[in-house]
């Protein structure tokens, strides 16, 4: 006689071969130079960064592209204690939405240089860069946002987005 | 029960889409259709979408899809796992309820950029037949061979239908292959899974479609011959494939005989059969006529969008049906290992 | 419209996505995983008198609950019902070799699974032949506690 059986392992591994598409993959490509790029909605002239390629809003397709500044205003944010093997910054950390100057849309990404209790909403930051020869195609060239040392923003300039 | 109508049908296809996201794949099929619907996109009251985000390996991929119809302000919408006939299925369900009386439903799918054949082993019994990670060519071999050791047909009997449809692609531009080879040729050539040869496997690709329905009055409003949905039925097997009789499809029989296909005569079928042997099976199961065109697109075996492939179905008979050159005719989609799930779908004009 | 759209390409990563999924067997399937375990082949005894392979936790055609009364130990061994060769195995399958997919159906089992024949090359595959299963070492309670079936002694 054996154990009874209660469980079983089934593993499951797939691999892809990705693609963010064309308009993902420019504002990578300007990642990779130093630049964060946006699309514009020729129709409500909202600029989306990252952009996909369309304008949800509208459902048109989006093609003119601008460039965004690299610095930008808290949100909202989130403190983050949960370790994960993903993750290699020190605990706990601060995680935000960032409304990057010239930008329609928040945009996602990790603050550093300051203790998680001094963030808040109307903070400015700005992108801190990996050195120019590690640039690439990826968001990870921007290592995190840090204090810009501005005064806060008003809550008008950001408050559509909370 | 209230009359609905395909108003229009679009559609994209190509062997590999390697450019394109989902988004940049779909924004031209939904702005395509809703142009042809004759209706403004703020006179669609529901959206519905079929779709698996195991093909392209992003989870609730199917929310960024969105993108693509413009959700704002906040629009009413509901997504299937599944083929988008099964979207079209919940959006005729929605307009029966009297809550809407429109609806643009979509479905689409990237499947080479992972490997399908393992994504389809995952549709399997997940404690006994995943871990043996049979490919979908292996399974539909399986059925064939059945059906054939049954006495229903050959390996001949394959080659013609695959011939027949891959001539009928060459006249189809979102088709993936066409061809005009002999009977005697495709037999001459080597098995993937015997007894299947390439020809009698799906040309799978990437793409996606999209139909507008529109109820009674509004359809008769924007469109002088909509396509009715007179008859409309799914219904599913046990996944199992040893409890089954692999040589008939009992789920699409009883589905064909609740959409009422043999109600009247049929001009036109296009039937969801990625494998060659399917399409011999299910033809039987709904009672098609010989005198019926069957798949005068090339079907499922010459372009095979996963998730699009059966909302392409009900297109190409919904679309014969408003050019006015066919009057009735039968549209199929199936899911699932060996016909597990069958939809049947029943189109008429005026 | 943007620079270099005509002549730029998308740009491409592997992306991989693995679920190490451990899956709980309840009261019927659990008789048969122990079962593999022991290198025994239990099976149910539907409503309509047939007996299924893998046990069904309810009946395919009443969709009645099946008991744990219904289990009958079947095979080992049994007949190929169909099947398929596959000419260039995978990673991921039982055998590195060219082999067969075979709907088995056990000696007392009146419905067929799906499981690998090991029969040298194609044209000794056929509906009909007696198989036989080809055991792990050390069976642990998994469909692959069964390497393969190969033709009968």
């Amino acid at each position: 006689m054996v154990e009874p059986v209660k469980s079983i392992v089934t593993p499951i591994r797939l691999e892809y071969d990705y693609t963010p598409g064309r308009a993902t993959s420019r504002f990578l490509r300007g990642i990779a130079q130093h630049r964060i790029l946006g699309q514009e909605c020729p129709s409500c002239l909202k600029v989306y960064v990252p952009a996909r390629g369309s304008c949800p809003r509208c459902a048109v397709p989006t093609e003119r592209e601008v460039d965004v500044q690299d610095s930008g205003t808290v949100v909202t944010f989130s403190i983050v204690r949960v370790p994960s093997e993903n993750i290699h910054f020190e605990l706990p950390y601060a995680c935000a939405s960032i409304l990057l100057d010239g930008a329609g849309i928040p945009f996602f990404h990790v603050l550093q240089g300051l203790a998680p209790e001094e963030v808040r909403m109307g903070m400015r930051v700005k992108a801190r860069w990996v050195p120019t020869e590690k640039l690439g195609p990826t968001i990870a060239s921007i290592e995190c946002f840090v204090p810009s040392g501005e005064p806060d923003a008003a809550l008008e300039t950001y408050g559509e987005h909370t | 029960m209230r009359d609905v109508a395909v108003l229009s049908f679009a559609q994209s296809t190509a062997a590999r889409e390697t450019e394109r996201n989902e988004v940049e794949i779909l924004m031209p099929v939904v702005r395509e259709v809703i142009a042809a619907s004759g209706l403004e996109r703020s006179r669609i009251e529901f959206t519905c979408s079929g779709s698996s985000d195991f093909l392209q390996g992003q989870p609730f991929a199917f929310v960024m899809a969105l993108d693509a119809v413009g959700a704002w302000p906040p629009i009413r919408e509901s997504h299937v796992e599944q083929d988008g006939a099964w979207a079209l299925y919940e959006a005729w369900v929605k307009i029966q309820t009297g809550e809407v009386d429109s609806a643009l439903v979509y479905g689409f799918g990237k499947s080479a950029a992972g490997n399908l054949g393992d994504i389809l082993a995952m549709t399997l019994d997940p404690y006994c037949v995943t871990p043996l990670w049979p490919h979908a060519d292996s399974i539909a071999a399986l059925q064939a061979r059945a059906w054939i050791e049954s006495g229903k047909g050959s390996e001949r009997s394959l080659a013609e239908i695959a011939a027949r449809n891959r001539a009928a692609a060459r006249s189809n531009p979102h088709a993936i292959v066409s061809g005009t080879e002999t009977v005697d040729e495709l037999l001459s050539r080597p098995y993937v899974a015997s007894p299947l040869r390439a020809h009698d496997c799906p040309a799978n690709g990437d793409g996606a479609s999209a139909i507008v329905l529109a109820a009674g009055d509004l359809a008769r409003s924007v469109s002088k011959r909509p396509a009715w949905i007179r008859g409309i039925d799914h219904r599913v097997d046990p996944a199992a494939l040893g409890v089954r009789d692999l040589t008939r499809c009992r789920s699409a029989e009883l589905a064909a005989q609740k959409a009422g296909v043999a109600r009247d005569k049929i001009d036109i079928a296009e039937i969801y059969a990625p494998y060659s042997h399917e399409e011999a099976i299910l033809r039987e199961a709904l009672g098609v006529p010989d005198t019926a065109s069957v798949n005068p697109s090339g079907g499922a075996l010459c372009a095979h969008v996963m998730m699009s492939c059966g909302l392409q179905r009900i297109g190409e008979v919904a679309r014969r049906i408003l050019s006015g050159e066919a009057d009735r005719g039968v549209a199929h989609a199936a899911h699932g290992p060996a016909l597990q799930q069958n939809l049947v779908c029943v189109l008429e004009g005026d | 419209m943007a620079e270099n759209e005509e002549t730029e390409q998308s740009l491409h990563a592997t992306h991989v996505l693995e679920y190490p999924f451990r899956r709980s067997l309840g009261p019927i399937l659990e008789k048969f995983f122990t079962g593999l375990a022991e290198r025994r082949f239990i099976g149910s005894r539907a409503d309509d008198g047939r007996v299924l392979v893998p046990p069904a936790e309810f009946d395919p055609v009443t969709a009645a609950r099946l008991g744990e009364d219904r289990l009958i130990e079947v095979g080992p061994a049994g007949i190929v019902t169909t099947w398929t060769w596959v000419g260039k195995p995978t990673a991921k399958h039982p055998l590195d070799r060219p082999f067969a997919w075979a709907l088995i159906l056990l000696d007392g089992a009146d419905a067929p699974f799906l499981h690998a024949v090991d029969a040298g090359g194609e044209s000794a595959m056929r509906t009909g032949l007696r198989v036989q299963p080809r055991w792990v070492e050390v069976p642990q309670g998994s469909i692959r506690d069964v390497c393969w079936f190969e033709k009968e002694d």
